[in-house]
């Protein structure tokens, strides 16, 4: 007990990995990923405003532990020379009110509230705003599992990054609210359905870390809980993971579902149609007509492909249909990436990644134009979906079977799982 | 100076009283007694402090381990749902006010009763039916949303969410009643000559609390009523698969429950100022200043919600205005300390029992409001939000605040109450239990929140394994500690001796009435005077208590120590 009592004052790193190692046990986190002690109060810092954040914690710290202290010890000092021996009750008389002393007890300790917030508020800007170059990596969190989606349209069950590069998390939720937690970053933002919350990191060392869902989600809550791996440079990273491989890249299958879905009304070359051009309007200011004017961002996008007529671009009318239902979140995830690309894209990039799967694809469903979106969008997880359903009438239909496979595919070995796609496609082809 | 046989039967232990003035369960069932509704209230809120607190020993049993088998997820996820929920709405929020305040309040304005006494049993059976219902959502299928009730969780899971929502509506209703109830009450019946500033300083605590329970309350009301819509028609508000906005639901739940915060600790403000300056025998310090606190903690507690969503993707305006405003609630907060403090200073310091729970509570809430720091700036609290750093802050508020609180006001009223008087050294023995068993329980939460375990998890990391068992001990401790004080008092009430009006030297109207108090609460009118005036009190020998100077025989009585305070 006395040994506890030791651990509770201070663990350091030996103590924890032996407190852990003398544990045969199931974490969701490998024992590496603990092998960075954190100090007293926190975990291992591993993120750019780590320090920042400890810093602020233990300003505060001992701002508390001053007026703590003074508050206690006054209290012992006056019950003690205070106290009433016997019955004899004695007070002495004294003022019982000091309008500067209180107004002095009032106003002084809100300077130090003020810092307080000042610095809090200093921290939390530079935890919020992810520079320009970020990488994007989209997450989805749904009951009981993280799904990461990297730029170039990889999938993984883990979070990895590299070293020193700043990334931006682009999050959606399939069910109810979660939250992404990575105590070593120091960063927590909810995950909340129906809209795309933004998360900034920046790690700072190499390592495993433990990332947890905080926002009570059911029953597996408690097991919401994933690694987030930073590795040295781009090349560990693609060669050490185990992805699950996409064929094409995001923006690619966009490119598909936009002609399938889209292409009537709007142009991609600057032509206004029945709808408004869509190439060159990421990141742009838009003026409405029957709204606020606003910069286009993924909850933008989103929002116009669910209920187009909330917010009418300013110089057209209220023509197009919601499209709620017909396309699922993964979809329009892909959708907001090709608009993206239209943007800021790289013209040469053809959005290929895997060009022999690609061309086996093309080759076995060539004579259907509508079963390429659908296929290209099927085969990122679930070839089978893609080649049994080419009808352009079943697109509904085929977006939730994407993220049923998608379910059915976690639970496997990701590696296996893809393997399998890859091989399938090839075979079929 | 009156006579012997009129001075005993005034401010001596009164044989005929409001407790056997009539008797069968008619008498208590349909009784329009505040008093008398106070103690069936006291009752009720006990039980269920003694039900929500067995969930959380059984939820810190199974946490003794880290892969802890003893309940299975869902079932953790339902006990940690109902240690909430049973806790907020059916105990905390209605245990000083509708509790200990249904039986002081009216005494201490000097009144017979409350200005509506139908509506305040009432109020009593709307509690009955409330945490009736809870009890039903126990009985079908449970519930295991959180006490929060977040969408879409709620919407979509297959618990009792209707039967607790609706419970907690109902109870929403109890505590309106309560509040419309205390504010007619204050304004309209105050005894002749009791200014607002002659009022002692709990009843300007409950007044303010009062404000917030009618005006908070409803928005409750319509958000539960709208979730229950949400879950069974699907109308769309809150639910994104139809257009809603969870966030939304987060919006309207904190609008109301973080002023909750300050129904629960304001009341308990009130009481540690009563017990403060009667046990050291000292007119209370700033008197203004706590008054006009607890009116400033009233109103700004309606503005700061949003620190509850600091990391739900609110605009980051909205976030920083929030942050700024909540550091502006720590203000009043601290200025009651230092004034309790200051009311010590050059005192008479006894260590009763509710002595020992108010320096408890200022120890306590030192913790819980200071660590509200760490919460309050924005980037601290993205790391510390939904960790068991904030289930420790809220604990060391709510129960290191309001429960402490709870047990000193009803140690110090008790003697009035039921007129017989509790053994001092269990009484003291029960509050060194829970204070350390509650230190014990929570503050290695402090540490483990910000190394980073989250809340709500029924299974965790080895490494946090050891201050979770410290923690268990605790919870053990604590229990322990809150048996014994009820213990003590539940024999007191029935075997101690029997004591006078006023055997603490109080001075505020109540103790002006017979222990316990007659069914009218006053035989004589009450004399008003300052209620911090302790010098105006005098000790009477024969009945073994404290008198007015004016009841006294002249001869016995000392010289003023300090002139009439005006």
């Amino acid at each position: 007990m006395l040994n506890q009592l030791m651990l509770l004052g201070q663990q350091t790193r030996e103590e924890m990995i032996e407190t852990v190692s003398k544990q045969t046990q199931d974490t969701s986190v490998p024992e590496s990923a603990i092998e960075h002690a954190g100090t007293y109060w926190f975990p291992e810092s591993a993120s750019s405003f780590a320090p920042a954040v400890d810093s602020l914690y233990m300003i505060i710290f001992w701002i508390c532990v001053f007026f703590f202290a003074g508050i206690v010890a006054a209290m012992v000092y006056l019950v003690i020379r205070y106290r009433r021996v016997g019955n004899e009750i004695n007070p002495e008389p004294s003022t019982s009110h000091n309008t500067w002393l209180e107004i002095a007890w009032s106003v002084l300790p809100s300077i130090l509230l003020v810092y307080i917030f000042w610095e809090g508020a200093n921290g939390w800007f530079d935890m919020r705003i992810a520079p320009e170059d970020a990488e994007e990596i989209h997450v989805t969190a749904r009951k009981w599992n993280w799904q990461f989606t990297y730029p170039d349209g990889d999938i993984s069950n883990e979070l990895h990054l590299v070293l020193d590069r700043p990334v931006k998390l682009v999050m959606r939720s399939d069910d109810v609210l979660h939250s992404m937690f990575i105590p070593a970053f120091r960063q927590k933002v909810d995950v909340v359905p129906g809209r795309y919350t933004y998360a900034y990191l920046m790690p700072t060392r190499v390592g495993q870390y433990r990332l947890a869902c905080t926002e009570y989600c059911g029953d597996e809550h408690s097991n919401m809980r994933t690694m987030c791996e930073v590795h040295i440079s781009e090349e560990d990273r693609k060669s050490t993971t185990e992805w699950q491989e996409a064929i094409y890249k995001p923006w690619k299958n966009g490119e598909r579902l936009f002609k399938i879905n889209c292409s009537g009304c709007h142009d991609v070359e600057g032509v206004a149609k029945t709808g408004p051009a869509l190439n060159l309007i990421w990141g742009e200011t838009e003026n409405f007509s029957n709204a606020d004017s606003l910069t286009v961002d993924e909850n933008y996008i989103r929002e116009s492909i669910l209920y187009p007529n909330a917010m009418i671009v300013e110089g057209y009318s209220p023509k197009m249909n919601s499209f709620e239902g017909k396309l699922s979140d993964a979809q329009i995830d892909q959708l907001i990436a090709y608009i993206k690309h239209l943007k800021i894209g790289d013209p040469e990039d053809d959005g290929i990644l895997d060009p022999e799967a690609a061309a086996a694809a093309e080759a076995g469903e060539g004579d259907d134009e509508a079963g390429e979106g659908e296929s290209a969008d099927g085969e990122t997880e679930d070839g089978e979906s893609g080649d049994e359903e080419p009808a352009e009438g079943d697109e509904e239909e085929s977006g939730d079977d994407v993220d049923n496979s998608g379910d059915a595919a976690r639970e496997e070995d990701p590696t296996a799982e893809g393997d399998d796609d890859t091989s399938e496609d090839e075979s079929d082809g | 100076m009156i006579k012997p046989e009129r001075k005993k039967e005034l401010f001596g232990h009164a044989e005929n009283n409001f407790l056997n003035c009539t008797s069968g369960w008619k008498s208590w069932a349909f009784t329009l007694d505040h008093k008398r509704i106070g103690i069936m209230y006291l009752i009720g809120v006990t039980f269920a402090l003694f039900l929500a607190g067995f969930f959380a020993i059984v939820l810190r049993t199974h946490l003794w381990t880290y892969n802890s088998t003893l309940l299975d997820n869902a079932t953790y996820n339902q006990m940690f749902t109902l240690h909430g929920a049973v806790m907020v709405f059916a105990f905390i929020i209605p245990s000083v006010p509708a509790a200990l305040g249904n039986i002081v309040l009216p005494m201490m304005l000097g009144a017979k009763d409350v200005a509506f006494p139908r509506l305040n049993l009432m109020s009593f059976y709307l509690w009955i039916a409330g945490t009736g219902f809870l009890f039903l959502a126990i009985i079908n299928g449970g519930l295991d949303t959180g006490w929060t009730f977040y969408t879409p969780y709620s919407i979509e899971t297959e618990t009792g969410v209707i039967w607790a929502t609706f419970g907690a509506f109902i109870l929403g209703f109890s505590s309106i009643f309560t509040g419309l109830n205390f504010l007619v009450t204050v304004n309209t019946m105050r005894a002749p000559g009791q200014t607002w500033f002659k009022l002692p300083l709990f009843l300007w605590s409950l007044y303010a609390t009062s404000i917030i329970q009618i005006l908070a309350t409803p928005v409750l009301g319509i958000t539960l009523l709208l979730l229950i819509a949400e879950r069974t028609m699907n109308i769309g508000i809150f639910d994104p698969a139809y257009g809603g906005d969870p966030v939304l639901f987060q919006h309207f739940f904190w609008f109301y429950s973080h002023p909750a915060v300050y129904i629960m600790i304001l009341p308990a403000m009130g009481v540690i100022s009563e017990l403060i300056s009667v046990y050291s025998q000292k007119r209370i310090f700033g008197y203004s200043f706590i008054a006009f606190s607890s009116v400033a903690i009233a109103l700004l507690g309606f503005l700061v919600w949003g620190h509850h969503m600091f990391t739900s993707g609110q605009s980051m305006v909205v976030t920083l205005i929030f942050s700024a405003i909540t550091f502006s609630v720590a203000i009043p907060s601290a200025v009651k300390v230092f004034n309790w403090l200051a009311t010590m200073y050059k005192g008479s310091i006894s260590l009763a029992t509710p002595m020992c729970y108010a320096l408890s509570f200022i120890f306590l809430f030192g913790i819980g409001g200071l660590t509200g720091l760490f919460l309050g700036a924005l980037s601290t609290d993205i790391h510390l939000h939904d960790t068991y750093f904030v289930v420790a802050h809220f604990h060391f508020v709510m129960v290191g605040g309001t429960l402490t609180a709870l047990l000193g006001g009803l140690y110090h009223w008790w003697p009035k109450i039921f007129g017989r008087m509790y053994n001092d050294f269990l009484g003291r023995v029960g509050c060194f239990l829970v204070f350390s068993g509650f230190n014990l329980t929570f503050f290695p939460q402090f540490v483990m929140g910000a190394r980073g375990m989250p809340r709500r998890y029924a299974s965790y990391d080895p490494e946090f394994q050891i201050f979770h068992q410290w923690s268990t001990i605790g919870a053990f401790v604590l229990g322990i500690g809150i048996l014994l004080s009820f213990g003590v008092l539940a024999y007191a009430a029935y075997r101690g001796p029997k004591v006078g009006a006023n055997p603490f030297k109080a001075a505020s109207l109540e103790w002006q009435s017979s222990s316990p108090p007659d069914f009218h609460n006053f035989v004589h009118d009450p004399v008003m005077n300052d209620p911090y005036d302790f010098d105006a009190m005098v000790y009477d020998e024969e009945l073994d208590t404290y008198i007015q100077r004016e009841f006294a025989d002249p001869d016995k009585v000392p010289p003023r120590k300090e002139p009439v305070h005006h």
